[in-house]
């Protein structure tokens, strides 16, 4: 499924969503060596389309679960650039006052759930946001966003007979990217047949398997209207891949887990690359330059802030 | 206490205080909801959560499907939306299915992410003891949670606690373990009509004494109760503590007691090894120097299900005695009651859950 003419309007969103988040963790990578980020990052380069085509088309009081590799939807969603980067930093503006790092971005504002680092751990956690959603019954979903390692966890399984029986409205999305860290799918699953497996719990499955933003976007925009129509819980296994390592800002192809040729398909069919090409050269500039211009003031928001009190080690261990 | 307060006292038990708590709460709060395997039941968890669900419908007290992982993190994300879940567990064994999602996520969400979020829920577990319940129905974890920043964990054992603490447990801002015990389940108590709160943090003075402090956690407060009553008839003055809630734990009142008396002696519902029992007599000593301190608690083994090895797995009334007789008049030589006093309760729970 592809596009030919998308909506001015909405090109322009989607191109400044991808563009934001591959040029803010190009920053991040360029950054990591001076070690003022002290956080273990999990860059989602060359992943952005899953986080973007879906988002777009929630609205702004919906709700958004991801993981440690999270820069991503949390940008996407509309989570605070500033507050991000000054919580990469560890800086007491950051969106958790520097005690969650990367791996545990959250902007409650921006319906940003908090994300976790231990895999699996959210999918339960966003399907519990959704069920207090369906009984304040106002229309909203809970979009969970989540690996193909975290389909191996048990957690998984439960959620989705959970989801299902009680008709949560939920959006179940996979990132297919194929690793957890460095093994491959053919080492951890039995049969490559996900969406096969989650159908029997009576869940519609879709899937996308080019990474293609639009395709993504138009069905998560299907999904969405069935389950606020009632239709219970959807899934998406977006296939995708992660250009750079597992954790750290650099590649990793020389490596003997995988080689630079299956990026090579990625890179030709990168979302960011050809959304650029259908927009005119002045209105994607702009959109360039408003970016850098906030990647900048977002980067000297987290160099300027203030280290924590140290009074807040103590802080929020219980709640009042 | 004024007359009007006495007559909205009645003799309840430990089930119907809990079972009362929980009610008063869902009607005074339409967020707060009950879950868990079998909470529907004709059963109610041993009446705990029976009348509620004609009370209130399926969508506030919920069956679940055998998945104590997801639905533990289900109450969490709840939890994090508003909601006020209470998640039934038959057996506090079970707690161990749920510990990713209460040690990684409910202990640590407020923390971790910086105060954005609060997770108000409640774990219900119980332990159990004799008719068999064996290896996999009688543990005693709560150390475990008691050793993760960001839990509170409370063990009330009697019904007026327990229901005051219930409520307690339910509107707290924080994810509340709380522990009871199968053989609590047919004790009563005094307990007000109307609701209220006791308040987490503060041990009680169950029976006043001036020769050896001795700590009873969980269901081995009736037990030290019993050893007081059997030290008496040779002349000890016991004085047995309550710690209520375990975390926080009122480590102050425990060793104000113990500082008085020179000795104190922690008997746990639980092993010894890294338990609350250790916890209690390490933070006493920090601030008191005692002439003698000791731990009670489950055998160094797993828990046997024939009666006769399950006997020597428990502490019970005869052997604390015998205990804290030891370190009251170390120079005398040990001594035996003549009697084995049984409890009421254990006579009273004929199994088979």
């Amino acid at each position: 499924m592809s596009v030919k003419c998308p909506d001015p309007e909405m090109l322009a969103r989607v191109y400044y969503s991808l563009r934001l988040i591959r040029r803010t963790e190009e920053e991040i990578a360029r950054i990591y060596p001076s070690d003022k980020i002290k956080s273990p990052v999990h860059l989602s380069i060359g992943q952005e389309s899953v986080s973007v085509g879906v988002c777009d088309v929630l609205e702004k009081n919906d709700i958004m679960s991801a993981t440690y590799r999270g820069h991503a939807a949390y940008l996407a969603k509309g989570g605070n650039l500033n507050q991000m980067f000054a919580e990469l930093y560890g800086k007491g503006t950051g969106g958790a006052g520097g005690k969650a790092g990367s791996m545990h971005l959250i902007d409650m504002k921006a319906g940003v759930l908090g994300m976790s680092a231990v895999v699996g751990t959210t999918i339960p956690v966003a399907a519990g946001y959704a069920l207090a959603l369906k009984r304040e019954n106002l229309g909203r979903v809970t979009v969970c966003f989540f690996g193909d390692g975290a389909t191996e966890e048990g957690v998984f399984s439960e959620t989705l007979n959970f989801a299902s029986l009680h008709n949560l409205p939920i959006l179940f999305v996979c990132e297919n990217n194929g690793f957890a860290i460095h093994s491959p799918l053919s080492n951890r699953w039995a049969k490559e047949a996900l969406c096969e497996r989650v159908s029997t719990y009576s869940i519609s499955t879709h899937e996308i398997s080019d990474g293609d933003v639009f395709a993504i976007r138009q069905t998560a925009k299907a999904a969405l209207n069935a389950i606020r129509s009632g239709e219970g819980p959807q899934f998406m296994e977006c296939k995708t891949y992660r250009w750079r390592e597992h954790v750290g800002p650099g590649e990793d192809y020389d490596e003997d887990y995988r080689s630079r040729d299956e990026l090579t398909f990625w890179q030709k069919n990168d979302p960011l690359t050809t959304t650029a090409k259908m927009l005119t050269d002045l209105k994607r500039q702009a959109i360039d330059i408003d970016i850098e211009k906030k990647i900048a003031e977002a980067v000297k928001f987290a160099e300027d802030s203030p280290w924590p009190d140290s009074k807040e080690l103590f802080s929020h261990v219980y709640a009042d | 206490m004024s007359t009007q307060t006495d007559l909205n006292v009645r003799i309840l038990s430990y089930v119907d205080a809990l079972n009362e708590a929980v009610e008063q709460e869902m009607e005074l709060d339409e967020n707060v909801f009950v879950i868990g395997l079998n909470v529907d039941d004709h059963k109610g968890i041993q009446g705990t959560t029976q009348g509620l669900l004609e009370k209130f419908g399926s969508e506030r007290v919920m069956d679940t499907p055998l998945s104590e992982d997801a639905i533990t993190g289900i109450c969490i994300g709840s939890a994090m939306a508003g909601m006020r879940p209470i998640h039934v567990h038959i057996r506090m064994d079970f707690l161990l299915l749920c510990m990713n999602q209460l040690i990684n996520m409910a202990a640590k969400a407020h923390y971790m992410y910086g105060g954005q979020t609060k997770v108000p829920m409640v774990a219900r577990s119980i332990i159990g003891k004799s008719w068999g319940q064996g290896a996999q129905h009688s543990q005693g974890l709560h150390s475990m949670f008691m050793h993760v920043p960001g839990l509170k964990v409370v063990a009330p054992t009697n019904a007026y606690d327990a229901k005051g603490c219930m409520m307690a447990a339910i509107r707290d801002n924080n994810p509340v373990i709380f522990v009871e015990h199968r053989l609590l389940y047919s004790t009563d108590a005094p307990v007000p009509v109307d609701p209220y709160i006791v308040d987490f943090g503060n041990a009680r003075v169950v029976g006043e004494g001036s020769d050896i402090t001795l700590v009873g956690i969980s269901y081995m407060l009736i037990e030290c109760l019993a050893a007081r009553d059997l030290l008496s008839e040779v002349g000890i003055s016991a004085e047995v503590i309550d710690p209520v809630s375990l975390m926080p734990l009122d480590i102050d009142s425990i060793a104000s007691s113990a500082k008085r008396t020179g000795k104190l002696l922690v008997v746990d519902n639980a092993w010894t090894t890294a338990g609350a029992g250790a916890e209690i007599v390490a933070a006493v000593c920090e601030q008191a120097s005692l002439s003698s301190v000791g731990r009670m608690g489950y055998a160094s083994t797993t828990c046997p299900t024939t009666p006769t090895l399950e006997k020597l797995f428990y502490p019970n009334a005869a052997s604390i005695a015998t205990r804290a007789f030891s370190m009251v008049r170390p120079k005398e030589k040990q001594w035996k009651p003549d009697v084995e006093p049984i409890l009421p309760h254990e006579v009273a729970f004929r199994g088979p859950f």
